[in-house]
Parts: structure tokens; C-alpha cells; sequence
């Protein structure tokens, strides 16, 4: 609207002001890109060179194949599995207890979602050690259970997916009770696929949050087999800190996956941050 | 509602809220309790714990590290608070029009957001190298000659803000962006009318509309800003000579590094004390200087 009021001048401005702000929005990526396609010579080398005299892919290759490193499609498959795992878990678990605390009356209810609503105060530091301690004890550290299991418990997507609930009314169930079906059944075929939106919004921001999560990795896995794309990356950081264009591959490498998840869900990714901001 | 009927029923909204409540209780409640508990012991793991009593928190208050802390910490807000308020609300107020492309400047400006902590830090880790960073090559061309950021004292929680602001300004612009979109566009046409000038309307209308949402920002940024920890792990370690420690590093090492889980444990609750209190205050300060329309 404003565009087409004010004059071809006023436009052009306004295009080159937007564009210089996401030119140095994107510069360090560009810079990025850059350093990785040099060749270790030319990476500190001045005048800056944006586009390599020779194009190398040798960061690359030696992501893969250098043997003291966590290998980095080992460590690629570990941030996957661990995201899907985390995602799931989390959905499944948060779904069924927000239907069960907003459909079903019973007497402990408020006292239950008050102690929920409690903890969410509480910052991740206070509870990290104490269950990297039992998980210790269960012998659980450096698995992918260990890893995974504390997402068993999400009070804030648990109270966005119970107001989500609330809101659809009891009329859409009656018919499927006087019918007979389980509550299992409603949760399922009626529940489920009327909060669809919102458990792709928490899904997307689970997975983006999981596979880009540095610290709980950080503490529960020290085996190289194991680790997530964060801690190959942490890794190649204090070992090899100076090369410049092994990091910067490995960063790029670590970026692409959770970039086409975007593209495929960009609508998702902006309700869940309107509806609740984003946990990471 | 009632679905299900007697005995079975019971049965049923246990078994749904089965997953959730073992978590509770698992990684949660009782974390928290001992968590609490082991704030009041001397631990190293190997050995039984040993009840000391205000001990930590004795220690920790009365260490010089603790206050450099806070002091890093500070200084890290100071900064960040205000340079992220003014870039995220410019940036929303660039969105917040119809034209061409506005989809594909999102992404742009998101794209940071989206990045790990982990590779947004060895981004600007290389950025603000002395020599051969982007940020001192720029400002080259202009005369300036920039400082050796992560290396120096003074200079190092600066580059790590800088970082900071261009990780989550995407972030909060799109936060703005909805209340920026909120505004009913009556506002703008009366002032028009009366003749106001677009400063105008930005102070005297966009400011205040928007406040509820510049509080939320600030709270939930003033938090973060204590929970910082990725981006010092992995740009300075803490480092040069402690000037970039923070709480989060602080308690990581101390648990994980030095096996002290009673120490850094009173020191999570110290953090956990900081937030409380922040958030208690902020909602008092709300009712002064924000205005909710309607």
C-alpha cells in the first residue's frame, strides 16, 4: 500500500536501505562459503580474495576422512536420529497429557497443572546436573536414550497444545462416545488431526532446537561415535581452530539440513515463534 | 467432559498423563529438590557428599570470580539489550509494508536465526579475527583499524555481543513485526490528517502501541542474557584472563571440568535467584511504561 502511494524515488530508497541491511545480514555466510572453497594456503592471505583463485573442495573431503575427528557423516546420522527421537518424544508425550488435562475432569487437575506451570520458572542450569546424575546412575550416558529422555517432559509445549485442545468444543467428540470409541481412538483420529498446525510448529522448533542444542550434548556424550553434528563442530573448533576452512565447511554441512527444513515449513516456523518464542 | 466410564476411567487419564508426570517427577521435581540439596554439600562424585551448610554460597559471594561475573555479565546487557531493541524494532519497521521480495528478505534476515549457536560462534570467531576478520578488513577500507576483539580484555564481550545481536535480531524482528502488524492503521490516518510527521507517528503511536511487546523482548533478552553460554565456550573460553566468563560457563566447568556439583550447583541457584528476581521487579516496573491499547 505504501509502496504504490509514495514516489519511484522514496521505492528505490527503501529497496536499497532493506538490501544493505540484509547484504550484512548474509555477509558472514558469504564469507563463510568462501573460506571453506580455499585452499588452506589462501585462506590468511591479504588483499581478501570473495572468490577463490582456485576452487577447492578439500575442506570437504577432509571432513570425512580425517582420522583423529569424529567423522562427519557419523556424527550428521547422531544429530538426525537424536532430533527425530527428541521431536517425537516430545510430541507424544506433551499430546496425550494436554488432551487428558483438558478434556477430562478429575478432582487433581489444578494441582497438577499448577506444579507444571511451577517448574516452568525453573532455569535448565538448576536441573541439568541432578539428571545428568540419575542418568548417570541408570547408566545412560553416551546413549541416545540419555540424550533423549528429559524431553519426555516439555511444560511449555504441554500448555500450548492444552489451550489448542480447550479450544475445539466437546460437541466434536460426543458422536465418536455415544459410538463407543476408546478414549485412545478420540485422542488419535479426533485430537491429533484437529491440532495438526500447531503440533507442526512445535515440531519444526523442537528439531531446530535439538539439533542445534550444544550444551546437554556437551554433558552427556564423550564418546566420539556418539556425538551430535554441535560437538563434531566444538571438537574441530579446539583441535583445529586455526583451519579456517575445515570449520567453515563443517559449519556449512551443519546448516544445510536444518535449512531445508525451513524452506519446507516456513509457515510453521513462524506461528510457533508467535505463539510461544522459541526454546533453545 | 466425560468420556470413558468408573474404574476404567481412572485408568485412562493415568495412562495419558503417565509419560508426562514420570518426567515430572524424573527430571524435574526431584532434580530440582536435589539440586537444592547438593547446593548445601561439598561433592566431587567419587567420594560421599558432605553437608557444608551456606558454605558455597559463602565462597561464592564472597569471590572476586563471581563478581567479575556478574560485572561480564553486565556489561554483556548493557550492550545487548539496547543495540538488539534498535535493530530488531528498524528491522520489523522495514517489513512492515507490502513490496515486492518481502518473503525472500525473511528468509535473509532469519537465516542467522536458524544457525546453530555452535556455527554462528565459529562464524564470528573468524570474523573477528585480528588479522585477517572480515569486521577489521571492513573497517579497514575506512580508515579505522579495529582492535584485536577476542583476544583483548576490553574487546572480547564486545565481539561476543556483536555476534550475539546479529544471531537473534531475525528473531525478536519477527516478534516486533506481529505487533507491528496489530496496530489498526486508523492511528496513522487520524494523525496524518492532523499533519503529523512520520517521527510522530512513530513516537507517539508506534511506541506506545507496541510497548507491551518491547517489554516482553526486554525480559525474555535480559534473561538470555544470563544464560549465555555457547557462544563464550566456543569464542573465548571464557577468555582473555577471565573477561568473558558467565554464569552458564561458570556452572559448566565447575560440574563437568572441576567435579565441585556442589558448588555449581549454589551457583545455579543463584542464577535461578537472578531470573526470579528480575522477573518480579519487571512486572512491577510493567504497570509504569507499558500501554495496552483498548
Amino acid at each position: 500500500m505504501m509502496v504504490k502511494r509514495t514516489c519511484l524515488l522514496r521505492t528505490v530508497l527503501f529497496y536499497i536501505t532493506i538490501s544493505l541491511v540484509a547484504f550484512f545480514m548474509i555477509l558472514p555466510f558469504l564469507w563463510m562459503i568462501s573460506t571453506s572453497l580455499k585452499e588452506s594456503e589462501a585462506v590468511m592471505v591479504l588483499p581478501i580474495k570473495w572468490i577463490p583463485e582456485k576452487i577447492s573442495f578439500k575442506a570437504y573431503k577432509d571432513l570425512f576422512t580425517i582420522s583423529t575427528m569424529v567423522p562427519f557423516h557419523r556424527a550428521a546420522f547422531n544429530s538426525l536420529v537424536v532430533s527425530i527421537l527428541t521431536t517425537f518424544l516430545n510430541l507424544a508425550s506433551a499430546s496425550m497429557a494436554a488432551f487428558a488435562l483438558a478434556k477430562f475432569d478429575f478432582e487433581a487437575r489444578d494441582r497438577v497443572l499448577f506444579a507444571f506451570l511451577a517448574t516452568m520458572m525453573v532455569p535448565g542450569a538448576v536441573t541439568m546436573i541432578p539428571n545428568y546424575l540419575v542418568l548417570r546412575t541408570l547408566r545412560l550416558t553416551n546413549t541416545f536414550i540419555g540424550l533423549v529422555l528429559p524431553s519426555i517432559y516439555n511444560a511449555w509445549a504441554l500448555f500450548l497444545l492444552r489451550q489448542n485442545i480447550l479450544a475445539v468444543p466437546d460437541s466434536y467428540f460426543e458422536a465418536a462416545i455415544i459410538d463407543g470409541a476408546t478414549p485412545f481412538a478420540i485422542y488419535r483420529h479426533i485430537v491429533l488431526p484437529l491440532v495438526k498446525p500447531i503440533l507442526a510448529s512445535l515440531g519444526v522448533l523442537t528439531f531446530m532446537g535439538t539439533w542445534n542444542d550444544y550444551l546437554w550434548p556437551l554433558i552427556m556424550i564423550s564418546d566420539p561415535d556418539k556425538m551430535t553434528l554441535t560437538l563434531a563442530l566444538g571438537n574441530l573448533n579446539s583441535r583445529w581452530g586455526q583451519r579456517w576452512e575445515l570449520l567453515m565447511a563443517g559449519n556449512l554441512i551443519s546448516m544445510v539440513p536444518i535449512i531445508i527444513v525451513y524452506a519446507f515449513a516456513q509457515k510453521y516456523f513462524e506461528t510457533g515463534i508467535s505463539v510461544g518464542g522459541l526454546k533453545c | 467432559m466425560y468420556i470413558g466410564k468408573g474404574r476404567q476411567r481412572q485408568t485412562t487419564i493415568m495412562a495419558f498423563l503417565a509419560p508426562t508426570v514420570l518426567g515430572f517427577l524424573v527430571f524435574s521435581f526431584i532434580p530440582i529438590l536435589r539440586s537444592l540439596y547438593l547446593s548445601f554439600t561439598s561433592w566431587d562424585i567419587l567420594q560421599p557428599a558432605e553437608w557444608v551448610g551456606l558454605e558455597n554460597y559463602r565462597i561464592l559471594l564472597g569471590s572476586e570470580e563471581f563478581w567479575r561475573v556478574m560485572r561480564n555479565t553486565a556489561e554483556y546487557i548493557v550492550l545487548y539489550v539496547p543495540l538488539m531493541l534498535i535493530m530488531s524494532l528498524g528491522l520489523a519497521s522495514l517489513l512492515n509494508r507490502e513490496f515486492r521480495g518481502v518473503g525472500a528478505y525473511k528468509v535473509l534476515f532469519f537465516l542467522p536465526v536458524l544457525t546453530s549457536w555452535v556455527a554462528g560462534s565459529l562464524i564470528w570467531r573468524w570474523i573477528l579475527n585480528h588479522k585477517y576478520g572480515l569486521v577489521n578488513i571492513l573497517l579497514g577500507y575506512i580508515g579505522i583499524e579495529g582492535p584485536p576483539w577476542l583476544d583483548h580484555r576490553l574487546w572480547a564481550m564486545p565481539g561476543i555481543v556483536l555476534a550475539s545481536v546479529w544471531k537473534d535480531v531475525g528473531f525478536f524482528a519477527l516478534i516486533f513485526l506481529g505487533a507491528l502488524k496489530g496496530i489498526n492503521l486508523e492511528y496513522y490516518e487520524a494523525a496524518e490528517i492532523d499533519g503529523a510527521s512520520r517521527w510522530a507517528k512513530f513516537r507517539y503511536i508506534t511506541l506506545p502501541l507496541v510497548s507491551p511487546t518491547t517489554f516482553f523482548v526486554t525480559i525474555t533478552s535480559i534473561i538470555n542474557s544470563f544464560q549465555v553460554f555457547a557462544q563464550v565456550q566456543i569464542m573465548t573460553n571464557g577468555g582473555p584472563a577471565g573477561a568473558t566468563q558467565v554464569i552458564m560457563e561458570r556452572i559448566y566447568k565447575y560440574a563437568f571440568q572441576f567435579f565441585k556439583m556442589g558448588y555449581a550447583s549454589a551457583l545455579s541457584w543463584v542464577l535461578f535467584a537472578i531470573i526470579l528476581v528480575i522477573t518480579l521487579v519487571q512486572w512491577h516496573l510493567q504497570k509504569r511504561w507499558v500501554f495496552y491499547d483498548g
